[in-house]
């Protein structure tokens, strides 16, 4: 899906520095919790760089302004910026204050070409005074990169359909945004996406967990969740008509938290989060206002009621709601236009294993490759007879597929309770009547006599308690060489019960009821 | 504080419908003969001389959503396993790791809610040590099938009597064992004996409720 980014260089400098008025070509740096979130060209210029501690900055360039992050007035200041984009194509999605994406194809149809759509795009917002500027490329994160690396007077930069993975595999694996994970890549002498994403993704995901396959698939240029992709079940949506109108922010914010819980709550019941909402508000008087907010990984409760605080902070500002013209708030609408599955970043890859699970098969992995891939297995039910045959055991990721349907009859097997231990080479055993003459098994599948004791590994002879059976099997009976005429008996002995076969005049232990 | 505070204090603390977030959740049945309602996380428990009292205690803590590894126990009866309530699709198995099984129980104990475990020969002492060290760190249990010098607690059958199968008629139906319940510390210091039923007519794991059969009827069996 041709993705068009469009992207504000430094937001939040650019925003704070709006807010308290003084021009963003001065040295700032905007922080938070005591580091460097972003800095402005100027600061950047005295060697400032993002994740600096602020005693060091200022060092670096003493009359430096520092900022504190704000994020609703980033997303106050950025509003309208979008509704500027607004005026070009209908549905702007805002990854973050400071960057928006829209599918490229319509625009690049109505301006000719994917380069003047993004040229157009880029100018329009640079109109309002912003430095802007826009990437097209396939997905949303090479689109953004495309964006970020334009360099000198240019608005736009152009990525070729297919082309995503070759133009990410020159960029430094700082670009991925995960402290962590950039951190061991590092380590492990891993410093271009290119390098990355050469890596296989079965020891990615088995190394650095679902985050970093998710990292891994975008340096590979895989977009799991194209823009504008909708897949959410709209009667998922949480609305509220308002009376009397709401004009103030701090109600219509308590409300939203309260419609944002009620989100969160239903789609958890589901194993779902929203990793795409669509906030929506009517008012009184003026047109219905719709924005789309996107996040890279699912929402919570919280992330959603503050995405809704923002924008609505944003309309208020603008004027869109809560003044004379428009009047009051009637209704808000909260709909999950994207839904991921909860607590992992990527739905297909994993199927909701959750964290325990995530660290289980991680583990899993790392045994295969101490033991070798075949050495873990899973049980998967199976149709047969015996206890072992109604097991199929497949190696650790392999399809868990049963190799005989097991919801098919299988006349003449035992039920529950099963033997708690079933032997991987069965046991020769002899079976004496109390004549001390063997038991056998007759075609009508009857024994010759009663069994009073049982030998088997080399021991003596142990007295039958209590026994039953027998339990004839005719397995491939329809093919006269692999044809086994069989029969199972249960035996009582002191030593515990006993899963005894009989074939051909030779008994077996096949299992232990222990 | 009187002794009556200390022993309601004590009870409440007993009491299996309280929540224990330190502890695996066990299968029903199992509360009544164990002295925690759950199995401690970083504890280790010994089973002896029944498998199916193994896949009881490891039914709980799968059904509630932990993951289980059994380490070396090519043997065991996974169809009586799924039968006792263990979920299959959150079960590895590491039928033979051979000599490797100390690195593959640690990597197993770092991520597993449980590992149970059959030991080849006995485990030398440095290696149990460090192996339960890493246990309490990661708050999982270590299962052993058959004995662990030092477990936190040790389940032992004393006889077992089976119903439902009869001199050349009817088919194995349930069972009811004698279980020893000793451990190191705690209400189990002193060794306890109980009656469970492994497994009901109906398949499922109680204590027996009904006047316990008396000893002499069942089938002694030698601790393996």
């Amino acid at each position: 899906m041709r993705t068009l980014t469009v992207w504000c260089p430094d937001w939040p400098v650019v925003a704070a520095a709006a807010a308290v008025a003084i021009s963003p070509g001065e040295p700032i740096v905007v922080v938070e919790s005591g580091l460097v979130l972003a800095c402005s060209g100027a600061a950047r210029g005295h060697g400032i760089r993002r994740g600096m501690k602020v005693r060091e900055a200022q060092t670096r360039c003493p009359h430096l302004t520092v900022l504190r992050h704000d994020p609703v007035i980033e997303a106050r200041t950025f509003e309208p910026v979008v509704t500027a984009l607004e005026e070009l194509t209908p549905r702007v999605a805002i990854l973050r204050p400071g960057l928006c994406a829209v599918r490229a194809r319509g625009p690049a149809r109505y301006f000719g070409s994917e380069l003047a759509a993004a040229e157009r795009f880029a100018a329009h917002a640079t109109a309002l005074g912003i430095d802007c500027r826009a990437g097209v490329a396939d997905g949303v994160f090479a689109a953004t990169l495309a964006a970020r690396t334009i360099a000198g007077g240019e608005l736009a930069l152009v990525v070729p359909t297919d082309g995503d993975a070759e133009f990410l595999a020159p960029m430094r694996i700082d670009v991925l945004d995960r402290p962590e994970l950039i951190d061991l890549l590092r380590r492990l002498g891993i410093r271009t996406l290119g390098a990355f994403a050469a890596l296989p993704p079965r020891e990615v995901l088995a190394r650095f967990g679902s985050a970093g396959a998710a990292a891994h698939g975008l340096a590979r240029g895989i977009d799991e969740r194209p823009i504008g992709s909708h897949r959410a079940a709209p009667d998922l949506a949480v609305q509220r008509e308002v009376n009397p109108p709401i004009d103030r922010i701090d109600t219509a914010a308590f409300l939203a938290a309260a419609m944002a819980d009620e989100l969160a709550a239903a789609l958890g019941v589901r194993g779902l989060a929203c990793a795409c909402l669509d906030i929506e508000v009517s008012t009184e008087h003026g047109p219905q206002l719709h924005r789309q907010w996107r996040h890279d990984g699912p929402m919570s409760a919280d992330d959603i009621a503050d995405r809704v605080r923002w924008q609505l902070e944003g309309w208020a500002s603008t004027r869109a709601f809560g003044d004379i013209s428009a009047g009051g708030i009637i209704q808000l609408r909260l709909e999950p236009a994207e839904t991921v599955a909860a607590g992992i970043y990527q739905e297909g890859l994993w199927g909701g294993l959750g964290e325990l699970g995530e660290r289980a098969v991680r583990a899993i992995t790392r045994v295969q490759s101490l033991l070798g891939q075949k050495a873990v297995v899973a049980a998967v039910p199976n149709g047969g007879y015996g206890p072992a045959d109604r097991i199929h055991l497949v190696p650790w990721g392999d399809e868990r597929a049963a190799v005989r349907e097991s919801s098919a009859p299988w006349p003449g097997h035992l039920p529950a309770p099963s033997p708690a231990t079933v032997l991987t080479e069965r046991e020769s055993a002899a079976v004496t009547d109390a004549d001390g003459h063997p038991v056998g098994v007759t075609s009508r599948a009857a024994v010759t006599a009663a069994p009073t004791t049982v030998s088997y590994g080399g021991g003596p002879a142990a007295p039958v308690v209590g026994w039953a059976g027998p339990w004839p099997v005719e397995e491939r009976w329809w093919d006269p060489r692999s044809a086994r005429r069989i029969a199972r008996v249960q035996v009582i002995t002191e030593s515990g019960a006993l899963l005894l076969l009989v074939e051909n005049g030779q008994w077996w232990v096949e299992a232990r009821y222990d | 504080m009187s002794a009556a505070t200390l022993r309601n204090l004590v009870t409440s603390a007993n009491d299996p419908a309280q929540v224990d977030t330190a502890a695996l959740p066990l299968l029903q049945g199992l509360t009544g003969l164990l002295p925690e309602s759950g199995l401690r996380r970083g504890s280790t428990v010994a089973v002896e001389g029944t498998t199916s009292l193994a896949l009881a205690l490891l039914a709980g803590p799968s059904q509630a959503g932990s993951w289980c590894a059994v380490v070396g126990a090519p043997e065991l009866g996974l169809l009586a396993a799924a039968e006792y309530g263990i979920a299959l699709d959150r079960l590895a198995l590491i039928p033979r790791p051979g000599q490797a099984w100390a690195s593959v129980v640690a990597a197993l104990i770092d991520a597993f809610d449980v590992v149970a475990i059959r030991p080849t020969g006995p485990v030398p002492p440095g290696l149990a040590s460090r192996l339960t060290a890493r246990l309490r760190k990661h708050g999982g249990v270590l299962l052993c099938l058959g004995q662990w010098e030092g477990a936190d607690l040790r389940l032992t059958t004393v006889g077992e009597r089976w119903d439902g199968l009869g001199d050349g008629h009817g088919r194995l139906r349930a069972r009811r064992v004698r279980v020893r319940v000793s451990g190191r510390h705690g209400a189990v210091a002193v060794p306890r004996e109980g009656q469970l039923w492994l497994p009901a007519p109906d398949g499922s794991v109680a204590v027996v409720t009904e006047p316990p059969t008396p000893l002499r009827q069942f089938q002694l069996l030698e601790a393996v």
